[in-house]
């Protein structure tokens, strides 16, 4: 089925959805208080629905299997992720830097796909627009009170920009696929979306006073299926009743 | 026992709906306003519970003693004539 | 006590043998305040410390739907310990300060919490037995005196409602599907029964509250009459998932129109209770570390919204 284009650019866009939603659901019940946690946990169940809306329509395109099966029951290299999302919740600036980064992309992204000639995608993209649009406004705030708040949160946020900022370059790395579904009507244009990223970024740096590094662009080739080493742990979890005790239902 | 500042108590008030009164739905802590009504949008809406929030700091609330509710409210109590039934008509009589 | 309180502390019974509801800014005896931070928050720590044995699973949920809905009961809890949480704070005291108890020891939880969940057919005997015997608690609260707690429990339970559905739920998937998988619900029953009946309380005439809980109507059934009943409702919710209690002395009782039931390892109950529990350290330790590692998060956005707020001051100068 990874020959198919819909279908291998539907893992790709469920797929960052569905690692980025496992590494918030770690967080649930360890944030820093109660209204953080069931913010985020939020955030995580809306990236988790989304998954299930691209991977239903897999599956129908496949012709077999569930959502289910498109999310837990593949192997690594199979998984099309990009890197950011696989970047562990080192600390807190970590994870809204992290969220910033991906929901400064994820917004034209949803917009774009809203357009999309495809009438499922268009459809998962008109609802993920709204959910987007209020992570963007969340994950910003938050950058401004780290990036402004107090000398340890601006070095603490500094440090995650550093560390995270490079990974962002592969999200805008047109892929075989994306660059079919774009000609085809069907997927996003990313150097337009490219273009929103950085106005969106740089303004929010702006007000937290944080600067993007210099460092050259991570070697990241999630989209065509090679991850860190962090995607191994993550899919240990992910997949583990699978594994621990195939083909039952749960 | 730290001595860090605490983020401050808000009163959430929710609209379940247009036509509708925003009415009490509880509490919450936010460093600010911005975040109180996120906070309020992620706590007490999680269930479609409402189209519009309020949020205002706890501090800011003045409110009645319950020692004065005798002098405060119950003089009302005989008021009876600003009550329709207070006026008796004929049952007979019609859109009045 | 001066006559003056004698008259008031008697005029507040009989407020609350009215059923009239107390509110936050209304006389009540000192006891009676501190009663209630003690229970409304006892009751806020089991559900912050409970979101752990559950959390623990999200991220190997085996489905989708198991995990959005795993991840939204988890959720729940959360909001729910917020608004108990709020409801104390209304006595007078910070969360902060209610936190500070539960890290130190001094506070207690509900002890179930602090059994370990090692199956997924966990999270369907949680949901079943440990959110069944909590409900049964909850909707008995909602008409408690004290009205701020009152309220939060009415919230709660509308809320906990798909709670213990989405746990029979997972049971029955579990019963109805291979042998493997029936072993593994067995298993859970057997390991969070007897726990699940601990939930009550000790036994009525070894528990120093129940009477004046009673008489403040912070109780309206004791732990002996809820244990009662939630054997009764629970059992033949076993049969039906063709799951044995393990409990050898369980019959019906024809005479009593009750299960008799056998004894609890109350020694078990006290010394889990007094944090020898399999999991009390790790509990109170994620609590710890999750709280030690926000303080500099919730320093920074207090620090941060000063600053504006000086920002916005020096303008309007």
């Amino acid at each position: 089925m990874l020959n198919n284009s819909l279908y291998r650019y539907l893992l790709l866009l469920g797929d960052n959805s569905l690692i980025l939603g496992h590494r918030l659901s770690e967080l649930c019940g360890h944030g820093p208080n109660l209204e953080t946690d069931i913010a985020l946990t939020n955030h995580s169940l809306d990236l988790f629905g989304q998954v299930r809306s691209y991977f239903q329509y897999a599956a129908k395109i496949a012709g077999e299997g569930t959502e289910d099966s498109v999310a837990f029951l593949r192997y690594e290299k199979d998984y099309l992720n990009v890197h950011l999302v696989e970047q562990p919740n080192t600390d807190f600036a970590h994870v809204i830097c992290r969220q910033f980064l991906w929901d400064a992309y994820h917004l034209p992204l949803m917009k774009a796909l809203m357009k999309s000639k495809d009438e499922t995608l268009a459809a998962i993209g008109a609802k993920g627009e709204k959910e987007a649009a209020y992570h963007l406004r969340f994950s910003s705030e938050w950058m401004k009170r780290l990036g402004d708040g107090t000398e340890e949160s601006h070095k603490r946020l500094q440090s995650a920009l550093d560390h995270l900022y490079r990974y962002s370059y592969e999200l805008f790395k047109e892929s075989e696929v994306e660059k079919e579904m774009k000609e085809k009507g069907i997927g996003a244009d990313l150097g337009k979306i490219l273009e929103e990223w950085k106005k969106t970024t740089e303004d929010i740096f702006r007000s937290s006073n944080v600067s993007p590094s210099d460092d050259p662009p991570a070697i990241a080739k999630g989209k065509q299926g090679f991850h860190t080493e962090h995607m191994g742990f993550i899919l240990a979890q992910i997949q583990y009743m699978q594994r621990a005790y195939p083909d039952m239902q749960w | 026992m730290s001595d860090k500042k605490q983020w401050p108590i808000w009163e959430v008030f929710i609209r379940s709906k247009n036509g509708l009164e925003h009415r009490h739905a509880g509490s919450l802590h936010a460093s600010d306003a911005e975040m109180a009504l996120e906070n309020a949008r992620d706590v007490y809406t999680r269930r479609q519970e409402g189209v519009s929030i309020w949020v205002v700091e706890s501090k800011h609330i003045h409110a009645t003693n319950p020692e004065e509710a005798g002098e405060l409210f119950e003089p009302a109590a005989d008021k009876v004539y600003r009550h329709p039934t207070f006026y008796v008509l004929p049952d007979e009589l019609k859109h009045i | 006590m001066t006559q003056k309180e004698i008259n008031l502390e008697e005029q507040f019974q009989a407020r609350i043998d009215r059923d009239e509801s107390i509110e936050a800014k209304d006389w009540m005896p000192e006891k009676y305040r501190k009663t209630h931070i003690r229970q409304i928050s006892q009751h806020a720590h089991s559900e912050i410390v409970g979101m752990l044995p559950e959390g623990n699973w999200i991220t190997r949920a085996p489905s989708l739907r198991r995990k959005v809905a795993l991840l939204a009961k988890v959720q729940d809890e959360a909001g729910h310990g917020l608004y108990l949480y709020s409801a104390a704070e209304t006595l007078g005291i910070t969360r902060d300060e209610l936190t500070e108890q539960l890290h130190s020891g001094k506070a207690k939880y509900s002890s179930i919490f602090n059994y370990p969940a090692l199956t997924w057919a966990d999270m369907g005997a949680i949901g079943w037995l440990v959110d069944g015997a909590a409900i049964m608690n909850q909707v008995m609260l909602t008409r408690t005196s004290y009205g701020p707690y009152a309220r939060a429990m009415v919230r709660i339970c509308k809320e906990e409602s798909f709670h213990q559905r989405q746990g029979y739920e997972i049971m029955l998937t579990l019963c109805k599907g291979t042998a493997l998988q029936k072993e593994l619900a067995q298993d859970a029953l057997n390991r969070f029964w007897w726990p699940s009946l601990m939930m009550f309380g000790p036994k009525d005439d070894e528990s120093p509250n129940t009477e004046q809980s009673v008489k403040w109507k912070i109780k309206r059934k004791t732990n002996d009459e809820l244990r009662q009943q939630f054997v009764d409702q629970t059992v033949p919710q076993a049969e039906f998932l063709g799951l044995t209690v393990p409990d050898p002395a369980l019959k019906w009782n024809e005479e009593r129109g009750h299960y008799d039931f056998g004894d609890i390892d109350w020694d078990e109950f006290w010394q889990v209770v007094k944090g020898h529990g399999p999991c009390n350290k790790e509990r109170i330790d994620a609590r710890v570390k999750a709280w030690e590692e926000g303080e500099w998060v919730r320093d920074a956005a207090v620090t941060h919204a000063e600053k504006k707020d000086s920002r916005t001051e020096q303008k309007v100068a």
